[in-house]
């Protein structure tokens, strides 16, 4: 389902970013961990079709990221990549329910209200649906990120240090609605992180 | 929801800064409106009223003033001339005058002034009776439209005439004879509408306190016979003015008027001479008020700008966001710019309704002090351009944080935070 091959990429001349070659199955679960510098985010970004490689490619479903055209990407990663960012972030003048509506749209889908409540109500989110995310806990805001990265039902979903700020119990919840979530519509799941409370969760890791 | 929908929801969660780059947009558009239609309606009744009029002798004074007064009714003469000094004017035979029409002005009603002149003063505004019939004897007088509108007046009606042009009812002539309406005009869309014609004889008659007792007379000295032609009046009498149309543009008739102020005691002044002179006096105004206005535009221009720009950098990430789900750079760029736009045309048409509405007001006080009609109901091709400069300058003000919102690094944005 999501392929690398030889990526490579650097910020300015003197350093380059070497990252191994990754190949998960539709529907695994893998972690991407490293620590603070090593470039997770980039190769993050990298995966998620928001950076190009210097060299190497991203390959996710059978398409070579590098190949599509700017818009044609955009509209891929609309529809096939779901990225939970490390902080929450909305569009401000919309509500939730709004929020979720314009992925859709902006995916190319049609904007589908019982489909967002229903994800809404999964994530204990339904009665948010006309609030405004800024009046949202962070708890909840990092809900609605995900329910966002779901709503697609894309093909990848990454999430960029999704409980580094938690504790304990909070990471154990964070990790298990990711993985239901992900489970729900056969998605491939890639959580990238420093976060080594998650080692034991994972069957599939990768070191960076 | 599409773009449109979204820049609307975008501009109104920042209220304050919406409502200030309405009102300084409103604001200018605003006036620029009201100083064109104020312009049109100035120059429509000044042309409207021209009348084909070539030339007016009168008193001795400022020359605008005696044109307005014996042209377009506003402000006082400068003064009277007799019946002595003005008679070559008015013999029938002068060889360069058409039309020569007496004026006798200084009396009102209600604020609305009465007029002594011959019936040649209906055909310069193309006047024609609606009901009843035009004044002939002494003491009858045939009343403009908006007169009959404004104070409700009909044919029978009889009133005593007032001292002076404005309204003070302790100026009343009570010790003289009332005046009777016998004719009502149709509308003109001139001055005519907001006069009270009558003969000159009627204006002597209420000042040398000719009040009679009707039955009291045993001199039969009635105003059933038509008057005299001022002609044939007492030399010593005297008027106010007399319009002048020649017969054609000549040498001779255009030095008329130099002669006459050079060799006699009274003025004579061309009224397009004059009215261009008044002309380029408000024009300094009007410019200076039009380069304000603009100025205002220009600020308000600025205003959206900054708001634009300054929401963008609270908006980086969530324009970033979008990009990840989706969204094209054109599209940002159509959506910073859609904002812009929303702003420069709702700001226009408030700007619109305000300048019309002001309009309006103006109007009224116009109408109260020199019953000339003016109105906020007029719209002007002009105004359609003022909507085109709108767009254009919310489209400048957009399009720099349009292009930067199209610009957006996704990658180096969302690192960041």
């Amino acid at each position: 389902m999501l392929k690398t091959k030889d990526l490579q990429y650097s910020y300015d001349s003197s350093n380059a970013l070497r990252f191994p070659d990754i190949n998960c199955d539709k529907g695994a679960h893998w972690l991407l961990i490293g620590q603070s510098g090593c470039g997770k985010t980039t190769l993050l970004h990298l995966l998620g079709g928001l950076l190009t490689p210097n060299s190497g490619s991203v390959t996710i479903a059978n398409t070579n990221l590098n190949a599509l055209g700017s818009s044609k990407l955009d509209q891929f990663r609309g529809k096939n990549i779901g990225i939970i960012f490390q902080k929450s972030h909305f569009v401000k003048a919309l509500t939730v329910g709004e929020n979720l509506g314009l992925a859709q749209q902006l995916a190319g889908e049609k904007i589908d209200k019982a489909r967002t409540q229903a994800l809404l109500d999964r994530l204990n989110l339904g009665h948010k649906f006309n609030s405004k995310p800024s009046s949202l806990s962070q708890g909840e805001q990092q809900r609605v990120a995900i329910a966002r990265a779901l709503i697609n039902k894309p093909a990848v979903i990454l999430a960029d240090e999704p409980t580094s700020a938690l504790d304990d119990t909070n990471t154990d919840e964070v990790i298990k609605l990711l993985e239901e979530a992900a489970a729900e519509v056969n998605a491939t799941l890639l959580v990238v992180t420093h976060d080594n409370r998650l080692k034991e969760r994972f069957k599939n890791q990768i070191q960076l | 929801m599409n773009l449109l929908q979204l820049s609307w929801k975008n501009l109104i969660n920042k209220p304050l800064n919406m409502t200030l780059s309405l009102v300084l947009f409103a604001l200018g558009v605003g006036l620029i409106s009201l100083l064109l239609v104020l312009n049109k309606q100035l120059q429509d009744n000044f042309d409207k009223n021209l009348a084909g009029i070539d030339l007016i002798i009168g008193a001795k004074g400022s020359p605008l003033q005696m044109i307005l007064c014996s042209m377009y009714h506003i402000d006082n003469p400068t003064g009277n001339v007799s019946i002595k000094e003005i008679k070559p004017f008015l013999n029938p035979k002068h060889p360069l005058i058409e039309k020569a029409v007496p004026m006798s002005m200084g009396d009102s009603h209600k604020g609305y002034r009465i007029v002594g002149t011959n019936h040649d003063l209906l055909e310069f505004y193309n006047a024609k009776v609606g009901e009843g019939s035009a004044w002939s004897k002494t003491m009858e007088v045939t009343i403009g439209a908006v007169v009959a509108n404004e104070l409700n007046m009909k044919i029978g009606d009889t009133f005593k005439s007032s001292h002076g042009l404005v309204r003070d009812d302790n100026l009343v002539h009570d010790d003289s004879e009332d005046l009777k309406v016998v004719g009502v005009l149709q509308p003109t869309g001139s001055v005519i509408d907001q006069l009270i014609l009558t003969n000159t004889q009627s204006i002597w008659a209420v000042h040398e306190g000719h009040a009679h007792d009707m039955e009291n007379d045993s001199l039969a000295h009635n105003h059933s016979d038509a008057p005299k032609s001022l002609l044939e009046e007492d030399e010593t009498k005297e008027i106010t003015s007399v319009l002048i149309k020649f017969k054609g543009h000549n040498y001779q008739a255009l030095n008329m008027g130099r002669s006459i102020n050079e060799n006699t005691d009274m003025q004579a002044a061309t009224p397009a001479i004059e009215l261009n002179r008044l002309h380029s006096q408000m024009d300094i105004g009007t410019k200076a008020l039009n380069m304000l206005a603009w100025i205002i535009v220009f600020v308000s221009g600025l205003s959206v700008f900054i708001s634009l720009f300054s929401s963008l950098k609270d908006r980086k990430y969530e324009l970033a966001l979008m990009r990840v789900m989706g969204a094209t750079p054109e599209k940002l760029f159509i959506l910073i710019l859609l904002e812009g736009l929303m702003l420069a045309v709702l700001g226009y048409i408030i700007g619109m309704a305000m300048g019309h509405i002001g309009m309006e007001i103006l109007a009224g006080h116009m109408r109260d002090t020199y019953r000339y009609s003016f109105s906020g109901k007029e719209f002007l091709t002009e105004e359609f351009y003022v909507l085109i400069g709108a767009l254009g300058v919310g489209l400048l003000a957009a399009i720099i944080p349009a292009f930067q919102a199209r610009n957006t690094d996704i990658s180096e944005t969302l690192s960041k935070g």
